[in-house]
């Protein structure tokens, strides 16, 4: 039995130490926005936070989660979080929408710790997660417009 | 009308009942776009919704409740396009709806909607004018309703924001389908002859609008085909063969994997209609526990003949067949090619190809089938619900209207999910089971099992009088074709007699973009079927499809000539850009012709600064473009500003403009958001995106071999829509086509060298 929570709630899980957190979240807790790319942390569909920092959930055995504390776009409540889910809809940024939720959980990682990301920032933190819709001018476009209305 | 009802659920709502309870079968709607915080807000603050006690529906598209809520079937596949929106704007514009209460639905398959295919760019090509007389007609209906009920004339109501009004009367469509009589019917010629509004009369189209779907879409609401759940599904992992074709299975062994928990059994498919040859499937109660049994079970395969095929082999193939001027079908047969090319002064001739490309759907494929009461229900995104549904039930020996396909937002289509092949294992698997299947492919496997854009040669013989002038082109392009596997009746005939093969067929899909709108003295196009890329992989229908390729080849080698003649590379177009004869277009489609080309490409010009000077190292190029299909023109003019590396040869793209004629531009944003994803796909094709067939099969089947541009390496854009209010053609591919070459011909500029292949490798 592995003990951890998820969005603040207490959950526990029977599976394998070496079962990927992903399936977890999406099979066992039925939080589907969480997405499932390449399964090698090369996509970040599946970026989940992990005590406030973005990780891949697709190569992060529930096991490394014991005792912590796991937020899914399901729980990204944080005003930066607000304020990317509310720029993403402002920019119209969403095609397929599938990379979204990883783009966001990443997106807000990146405004945590940095109020007035530059160009050269946005494109370090976010070069790790794919848009096959290549939607990538409007992800930049919503994360300056985010972290200027306070997301950061 | 419950499953109108349905639809008056939030996303939230629907979403927990969903995963609490499983999907149940017949709730129907389970992509319901009804998400918009309007509707959330007015049902959570109203648990009593006024009772719906009468629907009027004049055409299958559309239904309108008393009280005044649209709701709008949409029988294409949402992925990406915003496609209901744009729809759902054609019926309502010409309906006279409020727009604050129309709701859409993307429809399970049923024969009432037709021929079902989402691809092609064809969505508001093909579906402008029957849904904007099927608005049009419960217009009609509801202003005479009206008229009566407020005893005024017809003729002096007009239809606006839901409501019609005559004077100082008004009446709400709510209160009119209440009251009204709304019993008229139209027949299907009767709707066919309405007449539609006038693109001035219009208050919906070409304004601009929030996509419906990007509510849910931001918050990780949005629910996928892989998201999907059933009570009692079990887990099912593809065991794939080392060919596409031909392979067989001599021996399993999962003596090891019964040591994994939650392993079940494996089961080996047979198909009876030959899509899926060679393969089981591993089963288990998760999708982990498939995964770790998967690697558990040892399966042995007598090979295809197709197991040592490389990429390099496929294109000597192609290239051989392009030299045999007999091979493949004539599609463009114009003037003396072969007088000019025996009298030709001197000739330049050049072999451009293009490697395998992957569809790399961020969704992998996957589908969930259950068996329920003899019918066979598959929940997945699909863009040709027309095409599988005839394989299926050739593989399951069921009638075509025992299966049902139930839509899903498709977390990428691109092409790939224009056949549902992989519907076909998990349903024979459910059926061998009996119990639900959801099977999921991992991410190589999805690559390994993708249809690719093959592997395509393309040769091009220009011969020249002796004052220089160019007198003719023969062109010859050799390639798997998508349509002669998946689609055979949508092969075209040959425009003339070949050698012994008299007219021949040739896929329309695979040679679009070489008919293109160029005035030339003489000019031929051979389609040539690539037999060894045929049986070694599945071709698939890829963005941009045929132009996404031929355009390499037709825009570098215009290029090659205008450099040759010593002119301008766009003073060299536009002098045959010449809208003359055959390129003087027709109404509607491409009326105008060629002159709209020229058009676009004079404003790219201008606004691009062409002819300036640059930094050593950097250059300009330009290309066009006029996909989908000759008769469905998006006209599109490209210029790539590029820098090449001198010591790395490293290319990078600072900046793209872009000058698209689609006709009426019906959802502007969406539209532009369109040309930019369809603009970065040329880019990634052009210089991020390499696969190689090795061995029969993919060889780069992840992002660690495979890589797709990303945020770091996006160029700046200019991208620019000239909407004159002509018919509306496609919008989702065209955008694709000219970057390419554009980037191709500016790489020469910036740097002397020649790239004749795709994509652009010059380290």
């Amino acid at each position: 039995m592995i003990n951890f929570s998820v969005n603040g709630r207490s959950v526990s899980t029977n599976s394998d130490d070496d079962t990927p957190l992903l399936w977890v979240i999406r099979d066992e807790l039925k939080l589907k926005g969480t997405k499932f790319g390449c399964g090698i942390a090369q996509c970040g569909a599946c970026t989940v936070h992990l005590d406030g920092s973005a990780i891949r959930s697709c190569v992060t055995p529930v096991s490394a989660v014991k005792g912590l504390a796991v937020t899914t776009i399901e729980g990204l409540d944080s005003p930066a979080g607000e304020a990317l889910k509310s720029a993403w809809v402002e920019e119209q940024v969403p095609q397929c929408g599938y990379c979204q939720s990883g783009q966001i959980m990443q997106a807000e990682n990146l405004l945590a710790g940095n109020d007035n990301p530059s160009d050269e920032d946005i494109s370090t933190a976010m070069n790790g997660n794919l848009c096959r819709c290549m939607a990538y001018t409007r992800i930049r476009k919503a994360i300056k417009s985010a972290a200027g209305n306070g997301g950061a | 009308m419950s499953k109108f009802k349905s639809n008056t659920l939030s996303r939230r709502t629907f979403l927990a009942r969903s995963v609490s309870a499983g999907l149940a079968m017949g709730v129907g709607t389970l992509l319901p776009g009804c998400s918009s915080e309007e509707a959330v807000t007015q049902i959570a603050s109203d648990p009593k919704p006024e009772a719906i006690n009468r629907i009027f529906s004049p055409a299958v598209w559309f239904e309108i409740n008393n009280n005044g809520d649209t709701l709008i079937n949409i029988a294409k596949a949402e992925m990406g396009q915003h496609v209901g929106t744009a729809l759902a704007r054609i019926v309502a514009d010409e309906l006279g709806a409020d727009w604050s209460k129309v709701r859409i639905k993307h429809v399970d398959t049923d024969p009432k909607w037709g021929y079902m295919v989402t691809g092609g760019s064809w969505s508001v090509f093909t579906s402008f004018k029957p849904l904007a007389q099927a608005g049009a007609a419960g217009r009609t209906i509801l202003v005479e309703a009206a008229a009566t009920l407020m005893g005024v004339n017809a003729a002096d109501c007009t239809a606006r924001d839901g409501v019609v009004t005559a004077g100082d009367k008004r009446m709400s469509f709510g209160e009119i389908v209440s009251q009204g009589d709304i019993s008229r019917t139209f027949s299907e010629d009767q709707l066919a002859e309405l007449p539609i509004k006038a693109p001035s009369e219009r208050s919906l189209i070409g304004a601009n609008v929030r996509a419906l779907d990007i509510p849910e879409k931001s918050r990780g609401e949005a629910v996928y085909g892989l998201d999907t759940e059933l009570p009692g599904m079990v887990y099912a992992h593809p065991m794939m063969p080392p060919t596409r074709y031909g392979s067989t299975i001599t021996a399993i062994d999962d003596s090891a994997a019964k040591d994994v928990p939650g392993y079940l059994q494996t089961v080996r498919i047979s198909d009876p209609s030959d899509t899926i040859q060679g393969w089981a499937v591993v089963v288990a109660e998760s999708f982990p526990a498939a995964m770790k049994a998967a690697k558990a079970v040892r399966i042995e395969w007598q090979a295809g003949e197709t197991a040592q095929v490389s990429e390099a082999d496929i294109l000597a193939e192609g290239a051989r067949l392009c030299a045999d001027p007999v091979s493949g079908a004539l599609v463009v047969n114009d003037g003396d090619v072969d007088g000019a090319r025996a009298n030709a002064a001197s000739t330049l001739s050049a072999e451009y190809t293009t490697g395998t490309a992957l569809h790399f759907t961020l969704e992998p494929q996957n589908a969930l089938v259950e068996f329920v009461d003899g019918k066979c229900h598959i929940h997945g995104g699909n863009q040709w619900q027309s095409l599988i549904l005839p394989f299926l039930a050739k593989a399951l020996e069921m009638e075509e209207t025992d299966i049902i396909i139930h839509q899903y937002y498709l977390g990428g289509g691109f092409g790939r999910r224009l056949f549902g092949d992989q519907m076909i294992p998990a349903a024979l698997a459910a059926r061998e089971l009996g119990k639900p299947v959801k099977l999921v492919f991992q991410r190589p496997a999805d690559s390994e099992f993708d249809c690719v854009r093959s592997p395509s040669v393309a040769r091009f013989d220009a011969a020249f009088d002796a004052d220089g002038e160019l007198t003719a082109i023969d062109h010859a392009a050799a390639a798997g074709w998508p349509t002669l596997s998946m689609a055979p009746g949508f092969l075209a005939d040959g425009v003339a007699d070949l050698g012994e093969n008299g007219k021949g067929k040739y896929d329309t899909f695979s040679i679009s973009g070489a008919d293109h709108w160029y005035t030339l003295p003489a000019h031929r196009v051979r389609a040539i079927n690539n037999e060894l890329a045929q049986k070694t992989f599945l071709p698939g229908w890829l963005r941009a499809v045929g132009p996404g390729w031929t355009a390499w080849g037709v825009e570098c080698f215009m290029d090659e000539l205008a450099l040759k003649a010593g002119v301008d590379p766009i003073d060299y177009r536009l002098a045959r850009l010449d809208a003359s004869g055959k390129n003087a277009g027709s109404d509607p489609n491409s009326v105008g012709g060629a002159s709209r080309l020229a058009a676009v490409l004079r404003d790219v010009r201008e606004r691009a600064g062409w002819g300036r000077d640059l930094p050593p190292g950097e250059g300009l190029g330009v290309a066009i473009g006029s996909g989908q299909e000759r008769n469905m023109p998006t006209w599109a003019a490209c210029i790539a500003h590029v820098a090449v590396d001198p010591s790395t040869k490293a290319v990078s793209v600072k900046k793209l403009w872009q000058t698209i004629d689609c006709g009426t531009v019906v959802h502007p944003d969406g539209a532009m958001a369109q040309a930019e994803g369809a603009t970065l796909w040329g880019v990634s094709l052009a210089l991020h995106e390499g696969a190689q067939i090795e061995n029969g099969r993919v060889k780069q089947t992840n992002l660690d071999t495979y890589s797709p541009l990303r945020m770091a390496d996006v160029p700046e854009l200019s991208l620019k829509f000239i909407d004159n209010g002509e018919f509306p053609m496609g919008l989702g591919e065209p955008p694709l086509i000219p970057v390419a070459p554009a980037i191709g011909n500016a790489v020469y500029q910036a740097s002397g060298m020649r790239v004749r292949s795709l994509p652009i490798k010059l380290g």
